[in-house]
């Protein structure tokens, strides 16, 4: 049967089988564990917006969430001299509170989600910058490693396991987690019919009583939710947050979902796909460093591995749905 | 959707009661009161009565970096001191930039800082300015076309002079094997800073490209080249937010090589007081915004030029661990 991430499954052994042969330390353990780090930071995100997109929406703001996440949290526990976990739960608040923002304006307006979140990245861009300059005083946050609970917020958020050879970082956990649940709302409640039924047709949905605009609002609330986790793990992890990083990683997120089934259209994909789509894009981020690539072809190498495996999976899913 | 919205209620009476019971928890260490605590920096008026000239700087700058920021905070300082209103702009976009240096010149400054990692795209708006009688120096970047563009002057660091510094320091520590980490793919910059490196080191030295934007990514990547090849051991990155994440990798990776890096931040000078980065190489940054501004005033009220029309090198300055300790209070103020 077809579901959506066989695709991406074959694409990513494929993709496991030309690494193992062109790089020597690609099949060891330490370099698993650094492959699989590398895909949880893209695959947390990947899991709502994933879900986002089978409810037939975009999210440009997601990438730029995540800086705000860590500056928030950072700044406010700095400035309030508070302990660090308050600016932990402040952030999730404002995080939510942005979330709702994009949902709400959405389903209001009734704009393209393109329009409603490119003007949110903008933003946010902006306010990151701005905020960070008037309150720190400079361009990067104040270290909060010496505040209070800074140790324990670490563990939760950035800290990592060695079982025998392998280095598993916390965020692989979270990212498990995550693709647990959403595997279980897409499938196994009635949430997860209404996200797929506000993807395939909206006003369709709205005819049969699917609450069109909370389903979306929420689905914008889960990005932001995951957002709060990526960046509380940049702040416990790197202590110092520069304001202008994050650009750009949105479409990364969006790339991890397409490459694990889910269509640009909606009303198709799965959580478990996402997860195998930043796989795909840890193993070949990582996989030309290990093959010891000339590095002025890295981001070709990339497209172009990319490309392949979202090409393999369309072709292995007409089939799949072709015998069905 | 009801059950999820009873449970999104629940989520918030849960945190706000977190957020209530942890601001009765104040930190009782680091934090902003013990910045305050701390506080102290050179403050004070401006010390000439020459009449308020405008100085403005137009850099080469994206948002939000850390480098620009100490160029601004010195160009500022010297602007106090010389009753000089300052004003700066900048965009990472060359054709942006010569927009917002024309736009300077249309306010009739009375002098014009700018940086020429673009220069083809600078070069007739500086003329321009120099035709409409501003005294132009540049700063940074453009060490080479500086004069022939009509500058009075440059204050900056030559990138490939620096690289060599990091060779030859390379070298006296008995590296084999060192790696360059280029944070932005297509900076002429960087290239030239890996090149200087390379052509003094005795050992091999390999390129190695991050996603400068993408901390984690920056991680994994040094960490799986860290990895692959187990001869390297020694990480050179050129920012100083990358050092840290670079000791963080080469951590992860259980590699002894030793990590070395390109400019300075607090972060770095407690890592070199600690031993964990074993040099920086700085080119001062506050020194080309505060020299910049000063030898404009200097132009203006005396005639003034430094250099004698060759670029004035503010680096590179090579930092050890027994530089650390002068420098933690001025990283910390970010003067430095």
């Amino acid at each position: 049967m077809g579901r959506p991430e066989l695709g991406s499954v074959v694409g990513a052994v494929a993709v496991f089988l030309f690494f193992s042969v062109a790089a020597d330390s690609f099949l060891q353990w330490s370099s698993f564990g650094t492959v699989l780090y590398a895909a949880s930071t893209i695959g947390i995100m990947a899991v709502p917006v994933a879900l986002l997109m089978i409810g037939g929406e975009f999210d440009l703001s997601a990438g730029v969430m995540v800086t705000s996440s860590a500056l928030v949290a950072s700044m406010f526990s700095y400035q309030m001299t508070a302990n660090v976990w308050a600016g932990v739960a402040v952030s999730l608040l404002v995080m939510l509170a942005i979330g709702f923002f994009n949902g709400f304006l959405l389903t209001r307006t009734k704009l393209p989600s393109f329009i409603i979140t490119l003007g949110t990245f903008l933003m946010l861009t902006g306010l990151n910058l701005g905020f960070t300059k008037l309150i720190s005083g400079t361009v990067s946050t104040k270290s909060i490693a010496d505040m209070e609970g800074f140790d324990s917020a670490r563990v939760l958020f950035a800290s990592h396991l060695t079982i025998g050879d392998i280095d598993l970082k916390v965020t692989i956990l979270w990212w498990a987690a995550l693709v647990a649940v959403a595997t279980w709302v897409l499938l196994r409640t009635r949430a997860g019919n209404w996200i797929f039924a506000v993807g395939g047709g909206a006003d369709a949905a709205r005819a049969v009583g699917v609450p069109v605009a909370r389903t979306k609002i929420g689905l914008y609330m889960a990005v932001a939710f995951c957002a709060w986790i990526s960046g509380q793990h940049l702040l416990f992890s790197f202590d110092v947050v520069q304001s202008g990083e994050g650009v750009g990683n949105e479409f990364l997120y969006i790339i991890a979902a397409v490459i694990g089934g889910c269509l640009m259209t909606g009303g198709y994909g799965s959580a478990i796909g996402s997860a195998v789509g930043a796989f795909i894009f840890g193993m070949t981020s990582k996989g030309i460093v290990y093959a010891q690539w000339n590095p002025d072809w890295f981001k070709f190498f990339l497209g172009a591995m990319l490309l392949l495996a979202t090409l393999l999976n369309a072709w292995v899913r007409k089939r799949a749905e072709a015998t069905a | 959707m009801a059950m999820a919205k009873t449970g999104t209620r629940a989520i918030g009476a849960l945190l706000a009661a977190v957020l209530g019971a942890s601001l009765a928890g104040c930190s009782s260490t680091g934090g902003k009161r013990a910045e305050e605590r701390a506080a102290q920096s050179a403050g004070g008026g401006s010390g000439v009565d020459t009449p308020k000239w405008t100085v403005a700087m137009v850099t080469h700058s994206g948002a939000g970096d850390t480098f620009w920021d100490i160029v601004q905070n010195g160009a500022k300082q010297a602007a106090r001191k010389d009753n000089i209103k300052f004003v700066y702009s900048s965009s990472n976009q060359a054709n942006e930039q010569a927009q917002l240096v024309q736009a300077a010149i249309d306010q009739h400054v009375d002098g014009l800082v700018v940086t020429l990692a673009k220069p083809d795209a600078m070069k007739d708006v500086v003329a321009k300015a120099v035709k409409a009688g501003i005294p132009v120096i540049t700063i940074n970047s453009g060490s080479d076309q500086s004069k022939a563009f009509g500058a009075i002057g440059h204050i900056g660091q030559d990138e490939k002079i620096a690289g060599q510094a990091v060779g030859d320091e390379l070298d006296k520590r008995g590296k084999k094997h060192a790696i360059c980490v280029l944070h932005e793919q297509g900076n002429v910059g960087h290239e030239e800073r890996c090149a200087g490196a390379k052509e003094t080191f005795a050992g091999t030295m390999d390129n190695l490209y991050v996603d400068g934007t993408n901390m984690p990514d920056v991680q994994s990547t040094i960490q799986a080249k860290l990895q692959a090849d187990k001869s390297i051991d020694a990480v050179v990155t050129l920012g100083a937010p990358f050092a840290a994440t670079a000791v963080k990798a080469k951590q992860q990776a259980s590699s002894p090589a030793e990590v070395d890096t390109f400019d300075l931040n607090a972060q770095v000078a407690t890592a070199l007081a600690n031993g964990t980065i074993g040099f920086a190489v700085d080119q001062q940054p506050y020194l080309q915004g505060y020299e910049a501004v000063d030898l404009i005033w200097l132009y203006r009220y005396n005639a003034d030029v430094l250099g004698g029309g060759k670029p004035v090198l503010t680096g590179p300055q090579i930092l050890t661990q027994k530089d650390a300790a002068a420098l933690a209070k001025y990283t910390e103020r970010g003067t430095r």
